[in-house]
């Protein structure tokens, strides 16, 4: 799409119609960087890339980039995602350009939880620009080799840009519309909101196809996988904007706590056999709380391995 | 007038008085109590459904976040309405600016916060954009 050269392996895949599987690192803690190194061993080569989180849910964890660096350092690619809650926009374009530099080439821009859903309410939170100028920003490096404000770069930015969507949140009629105002603004793939509710994901990508949306972006919808019902019932009542339809809540309570995280991959592959189904839908996006085997497994039985080998690192420039 | 989160040189933006003191204090007087206008000094009402988009708690100018709460109320005050579910809604009662929804709002400048939008409107200070920015608008028109 957009008729540029691929910038890194995830582009590659999907630019050639490969149905893609992407997850979620577990933010760490530590300052070592084998807990990195060892989410990094049990995704590689069962997802095709592996988003950094930005503070998550407004917690501090480790830095985006800095995680990303250590998935490159055992041949994992990263998407760096970058919140406009805690950087401006001077923050944002020199960790665009720090993460391209560090071989991070795909980034995930979006407007990031509010302080008040996380451990430090009482901080300062910055929304100087809002998710769609985030990206149309990283277009301008990309495409103008320039700074917004109008400054050359050394070179144009090969970043590859992502973005996030909520079909799940009201006004759910503006919501495809809103992924439309993203496109507009350069974004070339985007990661959903947790699907839990298909027809409400079905009535998003009928209305994505109508704007024809379809053929501009990858869609790449996100899928949780639930290890107990403890955790399906804290996604429906702590997480903003996530939509957990009870039937969901009653099948996990409905079993064993032993066999819950079996019950969870269960949902989750029928979920992404379900969305495989849509037309739009690029690949999927696999979260879990702290349950990396589980989307390891999931992935397996899913039948969507092996993944294609990622090739030797995209060439400068 | 000037709050003290204002950092503008006093030069390049000297405190409104006589006249431009008096239309400060019509656009506040009318916009805060009609919108709760937040006098942002770049007035984008007609185009988000007449819902101040200065009220979102995350200065969202582009449209909702991903937090909005099913029930249609803020994720940061859950007693509230979202801005941006009242701008949908306002935004298709509108005769004309309808589609303005769907264009791609420039950053803010944050410094006009405080200042007359209708005096920057007429001089022309509303409509300073980074020229990064404007280079993608051009690149878009070819």
């Amino acid at each position: 799409m957009n008729g540029h050269p691929p910038r890194s392996h995830l582009h590659r895949l999907l630019a050639s119609g490969q149905f893609v599987v992407t997850a979620e690192l577990q933010a760490t803690d530590s300052p070592d960087p084998e807990s990195v190194y060892r989410l990094a061993d049990l995704l590689r080569g069962s997802v095709d890339a592996v988003n950094c989180t930005d503070n998550s849910a407004a917690h501090p964890h480790i830095s985006p980039l800095a995680a990303a660096h250590l998935l490159l350092d055992r041949g994992v690619e990263p998407i760096v995602q970058l919140a406009c809650r805690d950087r401006n926009r001077l923050a944002l374009q020199a960790d665009l350009v720090g993460s391209v530099a560090l071989g991070a080439r795909n980034v995930c821009l979006m407007t990031g939880d509010d302080v008040t859903a996380g451990d430090h309410p009482e901080a300062k939170p910055i929304y100087d620009i809002d998710a769609v100028h985030a990206i149309q920003i990283a277009r301008i490096m990309r495409d103008q080799g320039m700074y917004v404000s109008g400054r050359r770069l050394d070179e144009t930015l090969p970043v590859f840009i992502g973005a996030v969507e909520n079909p799940f949140a009201p006004p759910h009629d503006f919501r495809p519309m809103r992924l439309g105002k993203k496109i507009e603004a350069g974004a070339e793939f985007v990661q959903t909101q947790i699907v839990f509710n298909l027809p409400t994901m079905r009535l998003f990508m009928a209305r994505c196809e109508e704007l024809g949306l379809l053929d501009r972006v990858f869609i790449l919808p996100s899928v949780y996988v639930c290890r107990s019902a403890g955790s399906a019932r804290y996604l429906r009542d702590m997480v903003p904007g996530i939509d957990v339809p009870e039937p969901i809540i009653d099948r996990m309570e409905g079993v064993p706590s032993d066999r819950q995280a079996d019950e969870g991959i269960r949902i989750g592959l029928e979920i992404v056999e379900e969305l495989r189904e849509m037309r739009g839908v690029a690949g999927v996006h696999l979260i879990s709380i702290r349950g990396d085997e589980s989307i390891v497994r999931l992935v397996e039985e899913a039948g969507l391995l092996p993944r294609p080998a990622a090739v030797e690192a995209a060439p400068a420039g | 007038m000037r709050t003290k989160l204002d950092r503008r040189p006093p030069a390049s933006a000297p405190e409104a008085r006589g006249f431009r003191k008096a239309i400060l204090l019509v656009e506040r007087g009318t916009k805060e109590a009609i919108w709760d206008c937040r006098m942002c000094g770049q007035c984008i009402l007609h185009s988000t459904g007449l819902s101040c988009p200065m009220r979102c708690p995350k200065s969202l100018r582009n449209g909702p976040c991903g937090g909005v709460l099913q029930n249609g109320n803020c994720e940061v005050l859950p007693d509230q309405p979202c801005v941006w579910v009242q701008a949908w809604e306002g935004s298709r009662r509108l005769p004309l600016w309808r589609d303005h929804m769907e264009h791609v709002q420039k950053p803010v400048d944050w410094r006009l916060q405080e200042t007359s939008s209708w005096e920057n409107l007429l001089t022309g200070r509303d409509r300073h954009t980074p020229a990064g920015w404007l280079a993608v608008g051009e690149d878009r028109e070819r």
